[in-house]
């Protein structure tokens, strides 16, 4: 599977990640090869088979519907890059 | 030698007095500082910390409240949060980050007495095969220093074979604990999945993620896993299944033992050396009474194919929360939020994450689901099957941990698809959510070689006696490097 650099401009962009154009030609080339061992897949048909989402085909646990989590935002923004007045600051959003 | 002591020599010293854990905390840290600038096994070096804990520990022993972990110096995988220590997960983009609160496991172990030395280093958030991926430079394999030491608890793997601590913990997603245990000669033991809380373990691949204990032997390995199994309501994926008493077992009687060999693991692309190795393991279990018969796992082949489908979709996934606004690495002058965003993941993580990153997002992307994902969630179905039925005929399933023995530095660093490759026989049981141990076996050209033993769901007993077995009719596991 061929993976060209404006493929690579898509994926990045939703990953939101920035790649250089002196990057994009390598990771074209890792990525290719990469889906070429993943499309191994294909060798199996697997119309029948369900798909397995959990190990242990588990569901998940329910818990009362009540508040158990104590409000900790001091300690959990005091770690934030850039904060003020409880709010985190981002560039300007809205004009 | 007081680091060569396993854990239960230790905390009988500790108990008769013959050390207290200050001084047992003491030599280690005086190993570390000696030894590992160049090994470069940690991250973080936690002295005063560990030195205040150890105080607290010889104040329970002196008051008669210690258990057998109480004063045992110890270090954590620098992927479990630590409150008020630096956890990096060996990422430039958690390089600041300090977690503000502890992860269920460091906290089972603070409570059950254990010293924490350290975080140790690991490829970035777990994902890498040799340890290469550390922001904070590759770990050294204590055995051959021009060789990997796996990964990704590879920091903590050549922590514990350097005698650098009496054990640590790690994380396995496919293959980092069972993978760096057996390049560096220790026992490595991944439980089955949701038996270890994974609350405050920085989640990789969360329907595969499981956390365990590092250790020079499965009786010790034993020690750790009693206090880091069990249930705890923060991790939504923990099993309530009770835990039994895993030392209580260790020296049951393998006679009449049923050991299946999958084909399939001992194929072409096996090195000839460590085949040899794990068929003379075997052949001393058969000497203690086990029988072996050959069994088949035919969707091994496809293993690989659909680990590095499901593995990347949930990272690209779970990655997200790294934007540079709440934690983490945050750009200089964000022009406006997309370049904030952008930036900052992109300065934040390394080539290998961004790669994972890069194929989730593709293979999770609209059109691409049901060809990819969905598709890797039946093989894995086919997996599950295949052990389901081997379980049916054999109790465990032997096997070599990795195709060949570490690797030297650099040799992979430049060729992702052959490092996935070489993690074909431990993805199979994270697919399958089950157990799996890592034993030292007769090395090969002085390369630590490991036995996979994979058992049933929640076997964890069985497969700690299975190892200790060995151990007590083997003395790989007390092979120390040399230089250290």
């Amino acid at each position: 599977m061929s993976f060209d650099q404006s493929d690579v401009e898509k994926i990045a962009h939703l990953a939101r990640l920035a790649v250089p154009d002196e990057e994009a030609k390598k990771l074209s080339g890792d990525l290719s090869r990469i889906l070429d061992l993943v499309a191994q897949m294909e060798q199996v048909d697997t119309s029948a088979v369900e798909p397995m989402a959990h190990p242990l085909h588990m569901t998940q646990r329910l818990r009362e519907d009540r508040v158990t989590e104590e409000n900790q935002r001091e300690l959990y923004q005091s770690i934030a890059p850039a904060t003020e007045n409880g709010l985190y600051l981002v560039p300007k959003v809205i004009e | 030698m007081m680091h060569d002591k396993t854990i239960m020599e230790l905390a009988a010293g500790l108990q008769a007095r013959e050390f207290s854990s200050v001084e047992l905390t003491q030599h280690f840290l005086d190993r570390i500082g000696a030894v590992d600038g160049d090994l470069n096994s940690f991250i973080t070096i936690t002295p005063e910390l560990a030195l205040e804990e150890a105080r607290a520990a010889d104040a329970r022993i002196a008051a008669g409240e210690a258990g057998p972990m109480t004063g045992i110096p110890i270090a954590h995988k620098d992927i479990y949060c630590t409150s008020g220590v630096k956890t990096s997960c060996g990422s430039r983009m958690l390089d600041g980050f300090t977690a503000p609160y502890d992860a269920h496991v460091v906290s089972k172990l603070r409570d059950a007495g254990a010293v924490m030395l350290g975080k140790t280093n690991m490829d970035e958030f777990a994902m890498g095969s040799t340890n290469e991926s550390s922001f904070y430079g590759p770990v050294k394999n204590p055995w051959d220093r021009d060789r990997v030491p796996g990964g990704s608890s590879g920091g903590s793997a050549a922590a514990v074979a350097a005698r650098l601590c009496a054990a640590a913990t790690g994380t396995d997603t496919g293959g980092s604990i069972r993978q760096p245990a057996s390049h560096c000669g220790i026992t490595g033991l991944k439980p089955t999945y949701g038996r270890v809380s994974r609350y405050g373990m920085i989640a990789y691949a969360s329907s595969l993620d499981q956390g365990g204990p590092m250790a020079k032997t499965a009786e010790d390995a034993a020690i750790l896993l009693q206090v880091m199994a069990g249930f705890d309501q923060r991790d939504s994926t923990c099993s309530e299944t009770p835990v039994p008493d895993y030392s209580a077992s260790l020296n049951d009687s393998i006679e009449g033992l049923k050991i299946g060999l999958p084909g399939e693991y001992f194929d072409a692309g096996l090195d000839d050396g460590v085949r040899k190795s794990v068929e003379e393991a075997v052949e001393l279990y058969k000497s203690l009474g086990a029988e072996v018969r050959e069994i088949s796992l035919p969707s091994t082949g496809l293993a690989v194919a659909s680990y590095y489908v499901v593995a990347p979709a949930e990272c690209s996934s779970n990655l997200s929360r790294y934007d540079g606004v709440r934690f983490g690495h945050r750009c200089e002058h964000p022009k406006d939020l997309e370049d904030l965003y952008k930036r900052s993941r992109s300065e934040g993580f390394g080539a290998e994450v961004k790669r994972r990153i890069m194929i989730g997002t593709y293979v999770l992307s609209a059109g691409y689901y049901d060809a990819f994902y969905l598709k890797a969630q039946k093989i894995r179905h086919l997996i599950s099957d295949d052990f389901r039925k081997a379980f049916t005929e054999v109790d465990v399933i032997m096997g070599p941990a990795s195709p060949t023995t570490a690797v030297a530095l650099g040799e992979m660093a430049d060729d992702p698809v052959s490092m996935y490759l070489s993690d074909v026989y431990t993805v199979m049981t994270n697919m399958a959510g089950l157990p799996g141990i890592s034993i030292p076996v007769a090395p090969v050209a002085g390369l630590p070689v490991g036995l996979q033993i994979t058992g049933n769901y929640f076997d964890e007993a069985r497969l700690l006696n299975i190892a200790h077995r060995f151990q007590q009719n083997s003395d790989w596991h007390k092979k120390m490097p040399e230089g250290v």
